[in-house]
């Protein structure tokens, strides 16, 4: 079995895993780190979406064995010291979720959009970026809400730091 | 999925040493691989991951051409200033391949390799007159696409670059299916000094094709007017619970006329 090594949430981590596990498995069975979700299994609802290198993936569509030596942030990776990331802190006080199935790919993909368009997005952009990303509940209204405030506030967190 | 041997050489030789054991493939981004070999519809012994050979990265302009490494991910092609300056239409459809997700891993080797008939990759390819460069040759994009996943590739052959010809004016104009963003039809047009091309994806049942009758319509006059009395016939084209083949042969010419109409405005 090959050896897999990468750096998941500012931990370095290694295991053997069969060539075939798939990043979110793991991700999920082989760290316990469950906040990443399996839905659709097919690249379409992105309830799995993790970063790789920085980058919004669908860790169901990408081998554990193609992350060697990358850098992996997962939802459980977002928040510093107990607080919630801005994002999840927007998910929460717009009410962005109802079950709560698809918000970790939400955020993650919410995050990348705003590292890639920055902390001004409009509606379009916004709805155009959840392309990836399916949710049953909410008709997406209070998500593109959230992600509008995630964005600013990470805009403003950035320039205070 | 059925497991198998992974391998990640560092270079180009490697990788082709690889290929020659019973039954290998290769994975790019795998965007289309993984999802295969889960539903077990390919069952290689091994993969061969390209990520780590840098030749295969990167964008340049190289005299009046954009070339394109064949790992390069659809987001860097979109987010190239590179590639906007000198053919935005590229930028647009990179930018228009799957969702965020898929581009940050997608690439555009892999899309060309694949010759999926709604990919996006193949109409520009074809349009634009692009050559796929391999680890042993030089392919100009009318040679290449053979058919339904289809292509030229000798199975050790690995694409390494592919090589767009700067147009004068281009655009292309996809409808996308509403659930997998894949091309219902998407049409690409280009003109350059030789005259005008246009091809189709998402349509066709042998995968991307070139529609002469437009080309010469375009060539006297270059107008979304000039295709109105241009009919595409519905035999040969895919027919599917997504759109019939007289619902698609339709939107050919929609698209067409409307990606003529984009590239008309383009500023030169």
């Amino acid at each position: 079995m090959p050896k897999v090594s990468l750096t998941v949430n500012g931990k370095a981590v290694s295991a053997d895993v069969e060539a075939r596990t798939l990043l979110v498995t793991f991700l999920r069975e082989h760290l316990k780190l469950t906040g990443t979700h399996i839905g659709c299994d097919t690249s379409q609802c992105g309830a799995c979406v993790v970063h790789v290198d920085g980058k919004a993936v669908k860790s169901c569509t990408m081998l554990a064995a193609q992350a060697e030596g990358a850098r992996v942030v997962t939802i459980e990776g977002l928040a510093t010291d107990g607080a919630l990331h801005p994002m999840q802190e927007a998910f929460r006080e717009n009410h962005g979720l109802q079950c709560g199935f698809c918000t970790p790919g939400m955020i993650m993909t919410a995050v990348d959009l705003v590292n890639r368009e920055g902390g001004d997005l409009d509606e379009q952009t916004i709805r155009e970026g959840l392309e990836g990303n399916l949710c049953r509940c909410t008709g997406y209204h209070n998500i593109v809400k959230s992600i509008a405030a995630g964005a600013k506030a990470m805009k403003g967190r950035r320039r205070a730091a | 999925m059925y497991d198998f041997n992974f391998h990640r050489p560092k270079n180009l030789a490697s990788a082709v040493g690889f290929l020659q054991a019973d039954d290998a493939k290769l994975i790019a981004g795998g965007q289309t691989l993984i999802p295969t070999l889960k539903q077990r519809l390919a069952a290689p012994k091994h993969l061969v991951d390209l990520s780590q050979i840098e030749a295969l990265t990167g964008i340049e302009r190289r005299g009046r051409n954009i070339v394109i490494g064949a790992m390069t991910r659809h987001a860097e092609v979109a987010a190239s200033a590179v590639v906007r300056k000198a053919i935005p239409a590229l930028s647009d459809l990179a930018d228009g391949i799957g969702d965020p997700a898929v581009r940050n891993r997608g690439t555009i080797g892999g899309s060309v390799a694949n010759n999926d008939p709604s990919a996006d990759y193949p109409s520009a390819c074809l349009a634009l007159a692009a050559t796929i460069f391999t680890n042993r040759r030089e392919i100009p994009a009318d040679e290449f696409f053979k058919g339904l996943f289809e292509t030229a590739l000798e199975p050790d052959e690995i694409i390494t670059q592919v090589s767009f010809p700067i147009p004068l004016k281009a655009a292309y104009a996809k409808f996308p299916n509403p659930a997998s963003r894949y091309a219902l039809v998407g049409v690409f047009v280009a003109k350059d000094g030789k005259g005008v091309r246009v091809a189709v994806t998402g349509a066709g049942e042998n995968g991307v094709f070139r529609v002469p009758a437009m080309e010469r319509a375009l060539d006297r006059r270059f107008a979304p007017k000039s295709l109105e009395n241009v009919k595409i016939d519905p035999s040969g084209l895919i027919a599917d619970l997504h759109g019939s083949a007289e619902y698609r042969a339709n939107l050919i010419g929609v698209m067409a006329r409307r990606a003529v109409d984009a590239a008309a405005k383009t500023p030169k």
